[in-house]
Protein backbone atom coordinates (compact mmCIF):
# COMPACT_ATOMS: atom_id res chain seq x y z
CA UNK A 1 0.00 0.00 0.00
CA UNK A 2 2.68 2.77 1.30
CA UNK A 3 5.73 2.91 -1.03
CA UNK A 4 8.74 1.91 0.11
CA UNK A 5 10.38 5.24 -1.32
CA UNK A 6 8.53 7.37 0.02
CA UNK A 7 8.96 8.99 3.33
CA UNK A 8 5.70 9.78 5.67
CA UNK A 9 4.06 12.60 8.27
CA UNK A 10 2.19 11.98 11.22
CA UNK A 11 -0.37 14.43 9.05
CA UNK A 12 -0.71 12.07 6.23
CA UNK A 13 1.51 13.82 3.37
CA UNK A 14 4.22 11.45 1.90
CA UNK A 15 7.08 12.94 0.00
CA UNK A 16 9.44 11.29 -2.87
CA UNK A 17 13.01 13.00 -2.86
CA UNK A 18 14.96 12.66 -6.37
CA UNK A 19 18.27 14.72 -5.71
CA UNK A 20 17.64 18.26 -4.69
CA UNK A 21 13.79 17.50 -5.75
CA UNK A 22 10.80 16.47 -3.73
CA UNK A 23 7.53 15.60 -4.64
CA UNK A 24 4.75 15.76 -2.38
CA UNK A 25 1.06 14.34 -1.93
CA UNK A 26 -1.55 13.17 0.65
CA UNK A 27 -1.57 9.51 1.92
CA UNK A 28 -4.01 6.96 0.54
CA UNK A 29 -5.26 6.68 4.24
CA UNK A 30 -5.71 11.00 4.33
CA UNK A 31 -7.88 10.82 1.14
CA UNK A 32 -10.06 7.73 2.85
CA UNK A 33 -10.61 9.34 5.99
CA UNK A 34 -11.44 12.84 3.96
CA UNK A 35 -14.23 11.14 1.77
CA UNK A 36 -14.83 12.78 -1.82
CA UNK A 37 -12.26 15.63 -2.29
CA UNK A 38 -13.98 18.51 -4.15
CA UNK A 39 -11.00 21.02 -3.71
CA UNK A 40 -7.53 21.43 -3.34
CA UNK A 41 -5.90 24.70 -2.32
CA UNK A 42 -1.96 24.97 -3.44
CA UNK A 43 0.88 27.19 -2.43
CA UNK A 44 1.74 29.17 -5.89
CA UNK A 45 5.03 28.63 -7.61
CA UNK A 46 7.79 30.71 -5.80
CA UNK A 47 6.78 30.08 -2.51
CA UNK A 48 9.19 29.15 0.42
CA UNK A 49 7.59 26.34 2.59
CA UNK A 50 8.44 25.39 5.95
CA UNK A 51 8.54 21.76 6.97
CA UNK A 52 5.59 21.27 9.46
CA UNK A 53 3.66 24.65 8.76
CA UNK A 54 0.50 24.71 6.70
CA UNK A 55 0.72 25.44 3.16
CA UNK A 56 -2.49 24.53 1.78
CA UNK A 57 -5.79 22.33 2.18
CA UNK A 58 -7.71 19.95 0.85
CA UNK A 59 -11.96 19.72 1.09
CA UNK A 60 -14.02 17.40 1.07
CA UNK A 61 -18.00 16.82 0.94
CA UNK A 62 -17.53 16.33 5.09
CA UNK A 63 -14.26 18.32 6.08
CA UNK A 64 -11.56 20.98 5.45
CA UNK A 65 -8.25 19.59 6.25
CA UNK A 66 -4.82 21.70 6.43
CA UNK A 67 -1.97 20.05 4.01
CA UNK A 68 1.68 20.49 5.72
CA UNK A 69 4.82 20.54 4.51
CA UNK A 70 6.91 17.58 4.96
CA UNK A 71 9.66 19.41 3.88
CA UNK A 72 11.26 23.14 3.64
CA UNK A 73 11.99 24.44 -0.04
CA UNK A 74 10.78 26.23 -2.74
CA UNK A 75 7.56 25.80 -4.61
CA UNK A 76 8.88 25.01 -8.13
CA UNK A 77 5.80 23.25 -10.09
CA UNK A 78 2.29 22.70 -8.77
CA UNK A 79 -0.44 20.12 -10.46
CA UNK A 80 -2.35 21.76 -12.45
CA UNK A 81 -4.54 18.56 -13.11
CA UNK A 82 -5.95 19.30 -9.32
CA UNK A 83 -7.94 22.21 -10.85
CA UNK A 84 -9.94 20.76 -12.62
CA UNK A 85 -9.90 17.27 -11.76
CA UNK A 86 -10.00 17.26 -7.39
CA UNK A 87 -11.36 13.84 -7.78
CA UNK A 88 -8.35 12.28 -8.64
CA UNK A 89 -6.64 12.73 -4.97
CA UNK A 90 -8.98 9.90 -4.16
CA UNK A 91 -7.98 7.67 -7.30
CA UNK A 92 -4.48 7.90 -7.33
CA UNK A 93 -2.98 9.75 -3.94
CA UNK A 94 0.05 8.29 -4.28
CA UNK A 95 0.65 8.67 -8.28
CA UNK A 96 -0.94 10.69 -10.91
CA UNK A 97 -2.81 13.13 -7.53
CA UNK A 98 0.72 14.59 -6.41
CA UNK A 99 0.42 18.19 -5.15
CA UNK A 100 3.65 20.13 -5.09
CA UNK A 101 7.01 19.76 -6.09
CA UNK A 102 9.51 21.67 -4.10
CA UNK A 103 13.38 22.84 -4.03
CA UNK A 104 14.73 20.84 -0.83
CA UNK A 105 16.61 23.78 1.17
CA UNK A 106 17.18 21.31 3.97
CA UNK A 107 17.63 17.53 3.15
CA UNK A 108 18.57 15.74 6.47
CA UNK A 109 14.79 17.06 7.79
CA UNK A 110 13.75 13.61 6.28
CA UNK A 111 15.22 12.54 9.56
CA UNK A 112 11.70 13.54 11.31
CA UNK A 113 9.58 11.63 8.77
CA UNK A 114 8.40 8.04 8.75
CA UNK A 115 9.28 5.43 6.93
CA UNK A 116 6.64 3.60 5.04
CA UNK A 117 6.65 0.83 7.72
CA UNK A 118 6.37 3.11 10.41
CA UNK A 119 3.58 5.21 8.59
CA UNK A 120 1.72 1.71 8.22
CA UNK A 121 2.04 0.64 11.88
CA UNK A 122 1.27 4.65 12.78
CA UNK A 123 -2.19 4.64 10.63
CA UNK A 124 -2.66 0.79 11.82
CA UNK A 125 -2.71 1.74 15.18
CA UNK A 126 -5.09 4.95 15.03
CA UNK B 1 -41.31 38.52 18.34
CA UNK B 2 -43.54 38.82 20.71
CA UNK B 3 -42.94 40.49 24.25
CA UNK B 4 -44.68 38.48 26.71
CA UNK B 5 -44.30 40.93 30.21
CA UNK B 6 -44.11 39.10 32.99
CA UNK B 7 -46.74 40.12 36.22
CA UNK B 8 -45.45 40.12 39.70
CA UNK B 9 -46.56 36.64 40.73
CA UNK B 10 -44.85 34.95 37.65
CA UNK B 11 -41.80 36.62 38.90
CA UNK B 12 -42.33 35.58 42.37
CA UNK B 13 -42.76 32.07 41.38
CA UNK B 14 -39.60 31.89 39.15
CA UNK B 15 -37.81 33.55 42.23
CA UNK B 16 -39.24 30.77 44.20
CA UNK B 17 -38.51 27.69 42.35
CA UNK B 18 -34.56 29.10 42.11
CA UNK B 19 -34.90 29.70 45.86
CA UNK B 20 -34.20 33.37 45.77
CA UNK B 21 -35.73 35.62 47.87
CA UNK B 22 -35.47 39.00 45.24
CA UNK B 23 -34.17 39.75 41.72
CA UNK B 24 -30.61 41.55 43.09
CA UNK B 25 -29.81 38.14 44.83
CA UNK B 26 -29.29 37.23 41.04
CA UNK B 27 -26.18 40.08 40.84
CA UNK B 28 -25.16 38.75 44.06
CA UNK B 29 -21.55 37.59 43.05
CA UNK B 30 -21.11 40.87 41.38
CA UNK B 31 -18.63 43.14 43.18
CA UNK B 32 -20.69 46.45 45.18
CA UNK B 33 -18.74 48.87 44.13
CA UNK B 34 -19.47 47.84 40.18
CA UNK B 35 -23.43 47.60 40.61
CA UNK B 36 -25.55 50.21 40.26
CA UNK B 37 -27.87 51.13 43.12
CA UNK B 38 -31.09 53.76 42.71
CA UNK B 39 -33.52 53.70 40.54
CA UNK B 40 -33.11 54.01 36.58
CA UNK B 41 -34.55 57.40 34.80
CA UNK B 42 -37.05 55.83 33.33
CA UNK B 43 -40.40 57.69 33.25
CA UNK B 44 -43.86 55.42 34.16
CA UNK B 45 -45.77 53.83 31.76
CA UNK B 46 -47.91 55.53 29.81
CA UNK B 47 -51.68 54.72 28.56
CA UNK B 48 -51.53 53.23 24.85
CA UNK B 49 -53.26 56.91 23.59
CA UNK B 50 -50.47 58.60 25.43
CA UNK B 51 -47.77 56.52 23.04
CA UNK B 52 -49.63 57.14 19.75
CA UNK B 53 -49.56 60.68 20.71
CA UNK B 54 -46.04 60.99 21.44
CA UNK B 55 -44.77 59.17 18.71
CA UNK B 56 -46.78 60.66 16.07
CA UNK B 57 -45.71 64.60 17.54
CA UNK B 58 -42.20 62.91 17.00
CA UNK B 59 -42.68 61.61 13.47
CA UNK B 60 -44.62 64.88 12.71
CA UNK B 61 -41.25 66.12 12.85
CA UNK B 62 -39.62 64.00 9.89
CA UNK B 63 -39.73 65.65 6.26
CA UNK B 64 -42.38 63.49 5.10
CA UNK B 65 -43.45 64.66 1.76
CA UNK B 66 -40.33 66.76 1.02
CA UNK B 67 -39.00 66.51 -1.97
CA UNK B 68 -35.54 65.30 -1.94
CA UNK B 69 -32.51 65.99 -4.38
CA UNK B 70 -29.55 64.38 -1.98
CA UNK B 71 -28.10 61.15 -3.52
CA UNK B 72 -24.46 60.62 -2.57
CA UNK B 73 -25.21 57.03 -1.82
CA UNK B 74 -28.68 56.81 -0.57
CA UNK B 75 -31.49 56.83 -3.27
CA UNK B 76 -34.90 58.16 -3.36
CA UNK B 77 -36.71 55.97 -5.61
CA UNK B 78 -40.48 54.72 -5.65
CA UNK B 79 -40.93 51.85 -3.67
CA UNK B 80 -43.47 48.86 -5.13
CA UNK B 81 -46.05 47.70 -3.26
CA UNK B 82 -45.93 44.43 -4.43
CA UNK B 83 -42.13 44.64 -2.43
CA UNK B 84 -43.38 45.02 1.14
CA UNK B 85 -46.18 42.14 0.44
CA UNK B 86 -44.09 39.66 -0.24
CA UNK B 87 -41.31 40.70 2.45
CA UNK B 88 -43.80 40.90 5.28
CA UNK B 89 -44.93 37.30 4.67
CA UNK B 90 -43.75 34.94 7.86
CA UNK B 91 -42.04 32.57 5.82
CA UNK B 92 -39.54 35.18 5.36
CA UNK B 93 -40.08 38.17 7.51
CA UNK B 94 -39.56 35.39 10.58
CA UNK B 95 -37.01 33.18 9.21
CA UNK B 96 -33.30 33.16 10.33
CA UNK B 97 -31.06 32.42 7.86
CA UNK B 98 -30.97 28.54 6.68
CA UNK B 99 -28.67 26.46 8.86
CA UNK B 100 -29.88 23.71 7.06
CA UNK B 101 -30.28 24.91 4.05
CA UNK B 102 -31.20 22.55 2.04
CA UNK B 103 -35.02 22.34 4.23
CA UNK B 104 -35.78 26.12 3.00
CA UNK B 105 -36.67 25.69 -0.51
CA UNK B 106 -38.02 29.19 -0.48
CA UNK B 107 -35.86 31.05 0.88
CA UNK B 108 -32.79 29.51 -1.44
CA UNK B 109 -35.01 29.69 -4.46
CA UNK B 110 -35.61 33.35 -4.24
CA UNK B 111 -31.64 33.62 -3.38
CA UNK B 112 -31.12 31.70 -6.55
CA UNK B 113 -33.22 34.27 -8.88
CA UNK B 114 -31.40 37.08 -6.74
CA UNK B 115 -28.00 35.94 -8.40
CA UNK B 116 -29.17 35.20 -11.84
CA UNK B 117 -30.73 38.64 -12.14
CA UNK B 118 -27.56 40.16 -10.64
CA UNK B 119 -25.23 38.39 -13.11
CA UNK B 120 -27.52 39.46 -16.38
CA UNK B 121 -27.15 43.49 -15.12
CA UNK B 122 -23.65 43.31 -14.29
CA UNK B 123 -22.58 40.89 -16.84
CA UNK B 124 -20.70 38.81 -14.59
CA UNK B 125 -20.71 35.14 -14.49
CA UNK B 126 -21.34 34.80 -10.66
CA UNK B 127 -22.76 36.98 -8.19
CA UNK B 128 -23.24 36.06 -4.32
CA UNK B 129 -25.61 35.84 -2.09
CA UNK B 130 -25.65 39.31 -1.20
CA UNK B 131 -23.40 40.85 0.99
CA UNK B 132 -24.30 43.35 4.26
CA UNK B 133 -24.00 46.71 2.11
CA UNK B 134 -22.00 48.35 -0.97
CA UNK B 135 -19.49 49.67 1.54
CA UNK B 136 -18.88 46.58 2.52
CA UNK B 137 -19.00 44.49 -0.17
CA UNK B 138 -15.78 46.94 -1.81
CA UNK B 139 -13.33 46.28 0.74
CA UNK B 140 -14.58 42.48 0.91
CA UNK B 141 -13.70 43.28 -3.28
CA UNK B 142 -10.36 44.17 -2.31
CA UNK B 143 -9.56 41.62 -0.41
CA UNK B 144 -10.80 39.00 -2.76
CA UNK B 145 -8.10 40.88 -5.07
CA UNK B 146 -5.61 40.45 -2.69
CA UNK B 147 -6.04 36.41 -2.23
CA UNK B 148 -6.22 35.95 -6.20
CA UNK B 149 -2.91 37.89 -7.04
CA UNK B 150 -1.25 36.92 -3.28
CA UNK B 151 -0.24 40.62 -3.57
CA UNK B 152 -0.83 43.70 -1.07
CA UNK B 153 -1.60 47.06 -2.90
CA UNK B 154 -4.86 48.37 -3.08
CA UNK B 155 -4.92 51.63 -5.74
CA UNK B 156 -8.74 53.08 -4.69
CA UNK B 157 -10.03 56.40 -6.87
CA UNK B 158 -10.88 59.03 -5.27
CA UNK B 159 -14.21 59.45 -6.56
CA UNK B 160 -15.08 56.14 -4.81
CA UNK B 161 -17.98 56.92 -2.02
CA UNK B 162 -15.89 58.67 0.51
CA UNK B 163 -17.60 56.48 3.30
CA UNK B 164 -16.46 53.05 1.72
CA UNK B 165 -12.96 54.36 1.25
CA UNK B 166 -12.79 54.77 4.76
CA UNK B 167 -14.51 51.54 5.54
CA UNK B 168 -11.82 49.91 3.32
CA UNK B 169 -9.28 51.61 5.55
CA UNK B 170 -10.79 50.00 8.43
CA UNK B 171 -10.81 46.50 6.49
CA UNK B 172 -6.84 47.44 5.80
CA UNK B 173 -5.44 48.91 8.79
CA UNK B 174 -4.19 45.84 10.28
CA UNK B 175 -3.39 43.94 7.28
CA UNK B 176 -0.30 45.12 6.19
CA UNK B 177 -1.83 46.66 3.05
CA UNK B 178 -0.92 49.54 0.92
CA UNK B 179 -4.03 51.53 0.14
CA UNK B 180 -3.28 54.13 -2.51
CA UNK B 181 -5.59 57.16 -3.67
CA UNK B 182 -5.94 57.97 -7.24
CA UNK B 183 -7.02 61.02 -8.48
CA UNK B 184 -9.54 62.90 -10.44
CA UNK B 185 -9.54 64.76 -13.31
CA UNK B 186 -10.34 68.36 -12.10
CA UNK B 187 -12.19 69.28 -15.44
CA UNK B 188 -14.06 66.07 -16.49
CA UNK B 189 -14.67 64.74 -12.69
CA UNK B 190 -13.34 61.17 -14.33
CA UNK B 191 -10.56 59.19 -12.89
CA UNK B 192 -7.24 60.58 -13.82
CA UNK B 193 -5.50 57.87 -16.20
CA UNK B 194 -2.26 60.02 -16.48
CA UNK B 195 -1.94 60.13 -12.51
CA UNK B 196 -3.19 56.15 -12.19
CA UNK B 197 -0.48 55.32 -15.25
CA UNK B 198 1.83 56.05 -12.50
CA UNK B 199 0.74 54.40 -9.90
CA UNK B 200 0.00 51.35 -10.42
CA UNK B 201 2.65 48.51 -10.53
CA UNK B 202 3.68 45.39 -10.59
CA UNK B 203 2.53 44.30 -6.74
CA UNK B 204 -0.65 46.08 -7.57
CA UNK B 205 -3.88 43.63 -6.65
CA UNK B 206 -6.54 45.83 -7.10
CA UNK B 207 -7.62 48.68 -8.83
CA UNK B 208 -11.06 49.85 -7.79
CA UNK B 209 -13.22 52.28 -9.64
CA UNK B 210 -16.80 53.61 -9.17
CA UNK B 211 -19.21 54.22 -12.11
CA UNK B 212 -21.34 56.27 -11.99
CA UNK B 213 -18.64 57.63 -8.99
CA UNK B 214 -19.15 59.92 -6.47
CA UNK B 215 -19.58 63.00 -8.54
CA UNK B 216 -22.35 61.30 -10.85
CA UNK B 217 -19.93 60.81 -13.72
CA UNK B 218 -19.76 57.65 -15.52
CA UNK B 219 -15.86 56.27 -16.11
CA UNK B 220 -14.36 54.63 -18.93
CA UNK B 221 -13.76 51.64 -17.67
CA UNK B 222 -11.92 49.72 -20.97
CA UNK B 223 -8.34 52.07 -20.76
CA UNK B 224 -8.31 51.69 -16.72
CA UNK B 225 -8.50 47.83 -16.89
CA UNK B 226 -6.29 47.38 -19.65
CA UNK B 227 -3.90 48.99 -17.76
CA UNK B 228 -4.67 46.89 -14.50
CA UNK B 229 -4.59 43.85 -16.24
CA UNK B 230 -1.74 45.17 -18.06
CA UNK B 231 -0.16 44.56 -14.41
CA UNK B 232 -1.26 41.93 -13.53
CA UNK B 233 -4.08 43.68 -10.94
CA UNK B 234 -7.81 42.77 -11.12
CA UNK B 235 -10.46 45.89 -11.84
CA UNK B 236 -13.05 46.34 -9.35
CA UNK B 237 -15.89 48.37 -10.59
CA UNK B 238 -17.83 49.54 -7.61
CA UNK B 239 -21.12 50.78 -7.58
CA UNK B 240 -23.73 52.86 -5.37
CA UNK B 241 -26.74 53.62 -7.72
CA UNK B 242 -27.59 50.16 -8.75
CA UNK B 243 -30.59 51.83 -10.96
CA UNK B 244 -27.70 52.97 -13.86
CA UNK B 245 -27.26 49.70 -14.65
CA UNK B 246 -30.59 49.41 -16.40
CA UNK B 247 -28.88 51.71 -19.26
CA UNK B 248 -25.04 51.47 -19.14
CA UNK B 249 -23.60 48.68 -19.94
CA UNK B 250 -22.19 46.70 -17.75
CA UNK B 251 -18.24 46.54 -17.90
CA UNK B 252 -16.97 43.70 -19.46
CA UNK B 253 -13.61 44.42 -18.83
CA UNK B 254 -13.70 44.52 -14.68
CA UNK B 255 -12.99 41.38 -12.69
CA UNK B 256 -14.98 42.03 -9.60
CA UNK B 257 -18.34 43.84 -9.87
CA UNK B 258 -19.60 45.34 -6.05
CA UNK B 259 -22.28 47.76 -4.46
CA UNK B 260 -24.85 48.74 -3.35
CA UNK B 261 -28.57 47.63 -3.98
CA UNK B 262 -30.59 50.17 -1.88
CA UNK B 263 -31.75 51.98 -4.90
CA UNK B 264 -33.99 48.78 -5.88
CA UNK B 265 -36.43 49.42 -3.24
CA UNK B 266 -34.67 49.32 -0.14
CA UNK B 267 -35.52 52.10 2.16
CA UNK B 268 -33.58 54.84 3.31
CA UNK B 269 -34.37 54.23 7.04
CA UNK B 270 -31.90 56.47 8.07
CA UNK B 271 -28.67 54.77 6.64
CA UNK B 272 -29.72 51.10 6.91
CA UNK B 273 -29.97 48.21 7.13
CA UNK B 274 -29.22 47.84 3.03
CA UNK B 275 -27.77 45.12 0.95
CA UNK B 276 -25.18 44.79 -1.33
CA UNK B 277 -23.69 42.24 -3.66
CA UNK B 278 -19.86 40.69 -4.97
CA UNK B 279 -20.33 39.86 -8.98
CA UNK B 280 -17.17 38.27 -10.69
CA UNK B 281 -15.75 35.83 -12.80
CA UNK B 282 -15.94 32.35 -12.56
CA UNK B 283 -12.49 31.52 -12.09
CA UNK B 284 -12.01 33.67 -8.46
CA UNK B 285 -15.45 31.72 -7.34
CA UNK B 286 -13.28 30.07 -4.78
CA UNK B 287 -12.36 33.60 -3.17
CA UNK B 288 -16.18 34.74 -3.35
CA UNK B 289 -17.19 36.01 0.40
CA UNK B 290 -20.26 34.52 1.56
CA UNK B 291 -22.41 32.53 -0.07
CA UNK B 292 -23.23 30.81 -3.13
CA UNK B 293 -26.78 28.75 -4.12
CA UNK B 294 -27.26 26.63 -6.72
CA UNK B 295 -29.31 24.81 -8.84
CA UNK B 296 -29.45 20.61 -8.46
CA UNK B 297 -31.56 17.74 -8.46
CA UNK B 298 -33.28 16.03 -5.42
CA UNK B 299 -33.83 13.00 -5.09
CA UNK B 300 -36.26 12.40 -7.38
CA UNK B 301 -34.69 14.32 -10.23
CA UNK B 302 -36.91 17.45 -9.44
CA UNK B 303 -35.60 20.51 -9.75
CA UNK B 304 -33.94 21.68 -6.64
CA UNK B 305 -31.62 24.44 -4.81
CA UNK B 306 -28.69 24.16 -2.69
CA UNK B 307 -26.00 26.15 -0.87
CA UNK B 308 -23.57 25.32 -3.56
CA UNK B 309 -20.45 27.25 -1.92
CA UNK B 310 -20.22 28.53 1.63
CA UNK B 311 -16.87 29.14 3.09
CA UNK B 312 -15.92 26.30 5.57
CA UNK B 313 -14.33 28.05 7.66
CA UNK B 314 -17.39 30.45 8.63
CA UNK B 315 -18.71 27.24 10.56
CA UNK B 316 -15.34 24.76 10.97
CA UNK B 317 -11.91 26.77 10.60
CA UNK B 318 -12.64 30.12 12.00
CA UNK B 319 -9.20 30.94 12.16
CA UNK B 320 -8.35 30.97 9.13
CA UNK B 321 -11.39 33.11 7.97
CA UNK B 322 -10.86 35.80 4.99
CA UNK B 323 -14.05 37.32 5.04
CA UNK B 324 -16.18 39.53 7.65
CA UNK B 325 -19.40 38.01 6.39
CA UNK B 326 -21.02 34.72 7.77
CA UNK B 327 -24.41 34.42 5.83
CA UNK B 328 -26.29 36.96 3.45
CA UNK B 329 -28.53 39.89 3.62
CA UNK B 330 -31.41 37.55 3.19
CA UNK B 331 -34.91 39.81 3.87
CA UNK B 332 -33.55 42.94 2.53
CA UNK B 333 -31.79 41.54 -0.88
CA UNK B 334 -35.53 40.02 -1.32
CA UNK B 335 -36.72 43.51 -1.45
CA UNK B 336 -34.19 43.86 -4.17
CA UNK B 337 -35.18 40.89 -6.11
CA UNK B 338 -38.44 41.44 -5.76
CA UNK B 339 -38.19 45.01 -7.07
CA UNK B 340 -35.99 43.25 -10.33
CA UNK B 341 -39.05 40.94 -10.58
CA UNK B 342 -41.63 44.07 -11.05
CA UNK B 343 -39.91 46.36 -13.31
CA UNK B 344 -38.24 43.86 -15.19
CA UNK B 345 -35.80 44.02 -17.87
CA UNK B 346 -37.48 46.33 -20.36
CA UNK B 347 -39.10 48.62 -16.82
CA UNK B 348 -35.74 49.12 -15.34
CA UNK B 349 -34.42 50.65 -18.66
CA UNK B 350 -37.24 52.90 -18.57
CA UNK B 351 -36.85 53.70 -15.33
CA UNK B 352 -33.31 54.33 -15.81
CA UNK B 353 -34.03 57.00 -18.69
CA UNK B 354 -36.22 58.48 -16.42
CA UNK B 355 -33.91 59.44 -14.06
CA UNK B 356 -31.21 60.06 -16.61
CA UNK B 357 -33.86 62.62 -18.21
CA UNK B 358 -34.81 64.48 -15.32
CA UNK B 359 -30.91 65.04 -13.81
CA UNK B 360 -30.04 65.75 -17.47
CA UNK B 361 -32.78 68.76 -17.65
CA UNK B 362 -31.98 70.48 -14.15
CA UNK B 363 -28.43 69.62 -14.77
CA UNK B 364 -29.22 71.76 -18.04
CA UNK B 365 -30.13 74.78 -16.18
CA UNK B 366 -27.31 74.53 -13.46
CA UNK B 367 -23.77 75.45 -13.47
CA UNK B 368 -21.83 72.05 -13.85
CA UNK B 369 -18.14 71.73 -11.86
CA UNK B 370 -17.51 69.30 -14.05
CA UNK B 371 -17.48 68.57 -17.73
CA UNK B 372 -17.83 64.57 -17.85
CA UNK B 373 -21.11 62.51 -18.85
CA UNK B 374 -23.45 61.71 -15.99
CA UNK B 375 -26.22 59.46 -15.10
CA UNK B 376 -28.44 61.05 -12.07
CA UNK B 377 -26.66 62.49 -10.38
CA UNK B 378 -23.96 65.87 -10.74
CA UNK B 379 -21.83 68.71 -9.25
CA UNK B 380 -23.09 71.99 -9.34
CA UNK B 381 -21.01 75.10 -8.65
CA UNK B 382 -22.92 77.01 -5.74
CA UNK B 383 -22.09 80.50 -4.19
CA UNK B 384 -23.06 79.25 -0.96
CA UNK B 385 -24.42 75.63 -0.71
CA UNK B 386 -25.86 75.84 3.24
CA UNK B 387 -27.40 79.36 1.85
CA UNK B 388 -29.08 77.48 -0.88
CA UNK B 389 -29.99 74.45 1.09
CA UNK B 390 -31.72 76.48 4.20
CA UNK B 391 -34.13 78.04 1.43
CA UNK B 392 -34.77 75.20 -0.23
CA UNK B 393 -35.70 73.37 3.60
CA UNK B 394 -38.05 76.76 3.23
CA UNK B 395 -39.86 75.53 0.63
CA UNK B 396 -40.06 71.69 1.72
CA UNK B 397 -37.18 70.71 -0.56
CA UNK B 398 -34.20 68.69 0.76
CA UNK B 399 -31.16 70.05 -1.54
CA UNK B 400 -28.16 68.02 -2.35
CA UNK B 401 -24.51 67.59 -0.14
CA UNK B 402 -22.08 70.20 -0.03
CA UNK B 403 -18.58 68.15 -1.22
CA UNK B 404 -16.27 70.17 0.86
CA UNK B 405 -17.75 67.99 3.84
CA UNK B 406 -15.42 64.87 1.54
CA UNK B 407 -13.40 66.88 -0.26
CA UNK B 408 -11.89 70.15 0.84
CA UNK B 409 -10.98 71.33 -2.93
CA UNK B 410 -14.60 71.52 -3.82
CA UNK B 411 -15.54 74.22 -1.51
CA UNK B 412 -18.87 75.66 -2.99
CA UNK B 413 -20.05 72.51 -4.94
CA UNK B 414 -23.23 70.60 -4.33
CA UNK B 415 -23.55 66.69 -5.48
CA UNK B 416 -27.27 66.72 -6.39
CA UNK B 417 -29.46 64.29 -7.65
CA UNK B 418 -32.36 63.70 -9.43
CA UNK B 419 -34.89 60.57 -10.04
CA UNK B 420 -38.04 59.42 -11.22
CA UNK B 421 -39.36 60.78 -7.72
CA UNK B 422 -38.45 64.26 -8.95
CA UNK B 423 -40.84 66.98 -10.06
CA UNK B 424 -40.47 69.95 -12.51
CA UNK B 425 -41.76 72.26 -10.05
CA UNK B 426 -39.16 71.25 -7.56
CA UNK B 427 -36.44 71.16 -9.80
CA UNK B 428 -37.52 74.50 -11.30
CA UNK B 429 -37.22 75.60 -7.60
CA UNK B 430 -33.61 74.35 -6.70
CA UNK B 431 -32.65 75.95 -9.90
CA UNK B 432 -34.11 79.49 -8.82
CA UNK B 433 -32.37 78.99 -5.26
CA UNK B 434 -29.07 78.70 -7.21
CA UNK B 435 -29.78 81.92 -9.03
CA UNK B 436 -29.91 80.34 -12.23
Amino acid sequence: MYPDNFRYTKEHEWVRIEGDQATVGITFHAQKELGDIVYVDLPKLGTHVEQAKPIGSVESVKAVSDIFAPMSGEVVEVNGLLTDSPEKLNADPHGEAWLIKIKLSAPQETAHLLSAAEYQAYVGAE
Amino acid sequence: MRYLPKSDLERRQMLDLIGASRLEDLYAHLPENIRFNGDLNVPPGKSEYEIADYFGARGGENANGFASFLGAGVYHHYRPVLVDAVVSRGEFLTSYTPYQAEISQGTLTSIFEFQTMLCQLTGMEVANASMYDGSTAVPEAAMMAMRVTGRKRVIVARSVHPEYREVLATYTRHQNVEVVEAGFDNESGAIDLRALERIVDKNTAAVIVQSPNFFGGVEDIQPLAALAHANGALLVHAFTEAVSLGVLEPPPDADIVAGELQSFAISPSYGGPFAGVIACKEKYVRQLPGRLVGQTKDASGNRAFCLTLATREQHIRREKATSNICTNQALIALMATVFMTVYGKRGLRELAEQNLAKAHYLGGELKRRFTGPYFNEFVAQASACDTINEALLRRKIIGGLPLARFYPELDGAMLLCCTEMSRRGHMDAVAEEFGA
